[in-house]
């Protein structure tokens, strides 16, 4: 009886590291959602604040007025809803080499072609399926 | 004759400002002038300085015999002032009879275990760190005068490569950052041109002395990238580039950084 959760803790773990789901692209963009639903634009921002999970603002700045610290590495992400469509934004964030090869920015769901990863890390991808359509909700509602 | 004195003087004047367009082309920025005048200040005054506590234990372990040979580094090396003087510039290099570089931390460890008959102090330890920072302490104000020969030049280049290749689940690599983006600001925190100057560097952030090693794992862990372990010869690798992209460029041990 005890032992069910725990299982069910260690399967999700492993769904976590597996190999992410093959995104489909259409030219610039992936048009539909990675899980088929949604994301929460509310914790999408949460993530794009968070140094630990997103580490969106070591390189963006953004309209997140609490985060003092945030980066110049990187165009601001006010208006980035306005300028890209959702499917764009996606891809951007799925796989930014995609768009420019020579991108500084990180793919965020893709566990391929890295090197020396920490082994905390390895295999996974650094947003889940769920947390990037939380992240591209949350940038639709940048409008300048 | 005033032809002569003429040419003289003219020859003098273009020296002078060769020396100064040299002195202006060389932009390259110490951590110490990334920081604000606060911890500048603290660096230079050696009362307000914490690393100067280490220098001064390195100085007391100097003088302290140790070992089965009961020997001090003073025993052998004499005045340190004299005998130190300028070592740290030319650090990592191969000692005479070794096949492959050092770090000067590497080198102090090899007194220890050859010359002194005494165990190896492992990385970080404070006795290693003082000593270190004492030895490196004597080159303050001097030019980064790294050696050259065919050993430590292969060395240098497998460190460059590490440098520029990118690494990580973040993906990024030295260069990145440090090349492409130094003087830009990382969630706030100005990215400083990586030189080597100041280390064992006095870090605000460790409250504690530490090796180019320890900044190194800092950021390798930044970007999700395994660290070697910390006798791995891939830092002496990166520490041999490190050099030459500053060479030139004076000591300031011991440093003090955010
Ligand atoms: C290591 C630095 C870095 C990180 C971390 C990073 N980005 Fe980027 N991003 C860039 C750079 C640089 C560009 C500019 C385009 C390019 O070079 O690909 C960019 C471009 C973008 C764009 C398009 C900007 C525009 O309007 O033209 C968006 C949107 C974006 N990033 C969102 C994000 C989000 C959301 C995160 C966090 C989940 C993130 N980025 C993390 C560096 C980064
Ligand atoms: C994502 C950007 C980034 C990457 C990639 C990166 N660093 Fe750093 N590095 C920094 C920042 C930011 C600091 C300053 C941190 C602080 O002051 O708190 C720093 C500090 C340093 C310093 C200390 C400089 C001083 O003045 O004492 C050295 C040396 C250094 N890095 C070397 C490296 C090397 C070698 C690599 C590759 C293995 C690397 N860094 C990768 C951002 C980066
Ligand atoms: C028994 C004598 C002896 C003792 C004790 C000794 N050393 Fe040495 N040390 C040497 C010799 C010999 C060399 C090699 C000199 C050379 O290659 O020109 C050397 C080289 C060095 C070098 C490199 C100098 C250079 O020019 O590259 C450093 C640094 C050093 N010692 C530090 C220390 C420290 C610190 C201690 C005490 C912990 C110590 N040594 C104890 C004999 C000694």
């Amino acid at each position: 009886m005890r032992i069910l959760p725990v299982l069910a803790l260690l399967l999700g773990a492993q769904a976590a590291a597996a190999q992410p789901v093959t995104p489909q692209i259409v030219d610039d963009a992936i048009p539909t959602s990675l899980t088929g639903r949604p994301g929460d634009a509310a914790r999408g921002r949460a993530i794009v604040a968070s140094r630990s999970t997103g580490l969106c603002l070591l390189c963006h700045s953004g309209p997140i007025a609490e985060e003092r610290f945030q980066g110049d590495l990187a165009p601001s992400l006010a208006g980035a809803g306005s300028r890209w469509s959702e499917g764009q934004l996606r891809l951007r964030i799925v796989d930014g080499t995609r768009l420019n090869a020579d991108t500084i920015m990180p793919a965020y769901y893709r566990t391929g072609g890295l090197q020396r990863v920490a082994r905390a890390f390895d295999g996974k991808t650094i947003l889940s399926a769920e947390q990037v359509e939380d992240v591209v909700a949350y940038l639709v509602t940048l409008k300048d | 004759m005033t032809a002569r004195l003429l040419a003289f003087g003219l020859a003098l004047v273009f020296a002078a400002s060769y020396a100064a367009a040299q002195a202006g082309a060389d932009k390259r920025r110490s951590g110490y002038q990334d920081m604000g005048e606060a911890l500048q200040k603290m660096q230079d005054d050696d009362t307000a300085n914490p690393g100067m506590l280490f220098v001064q234990l390195g100085g007391q372990l100097w003088a302290k015999p140790a070992g089965a040979e009961n020997k001090s580094c003073a025993d052998c090396h004499g005045v340190a002032a004299d005998s130190m003087k300028g070592v740290a510039t030319r650090y990592p290099a191969i000692p005479q009879g070794a096949d492959r570089p050092v770090d000067l931390e590497g080198r102090i460890n090899m007194c220890r275990t050859e010359n002194q008959k005494a165990e190896r102090l492992p990385p970080e330890n404070r006795d290693l760190l003082s000593l270190e920072a004492y030895v490196a302490h004597q080159s303050r104000g001097m030019p980064i005068a790294p050696p050259y020969g065919p050993v430590v030049d292969a060395f240098r280049a497998q460190g460059e490569g590490i440098y520029r290749r990118r690494q990580g689940q973040l993906n990024l690599s030295c260069a990145i950052c440090h090349d492409d983006n130094a003087g830009k600001k990382l969630a706030g925190i100005v990215i400083p041109e990586a030189h080597p100057t100041g280390y064992p560097i006095y870090r605000l952030e460790w409250q504690a002395l530490g090796s180019l090693k320890r900044r190194l794992r800092n950021c390798l862990v930044g970007i999700r990238a395994e660290a070697w372990s910390l006798d791995a010869p891939e830092y002496v690798a990166l520490e041999l580039y490190l050099m030459e992209r500053a060479k030139g460029m004076k000591l300031e041990t011991p440093a003090v950084r955010p």
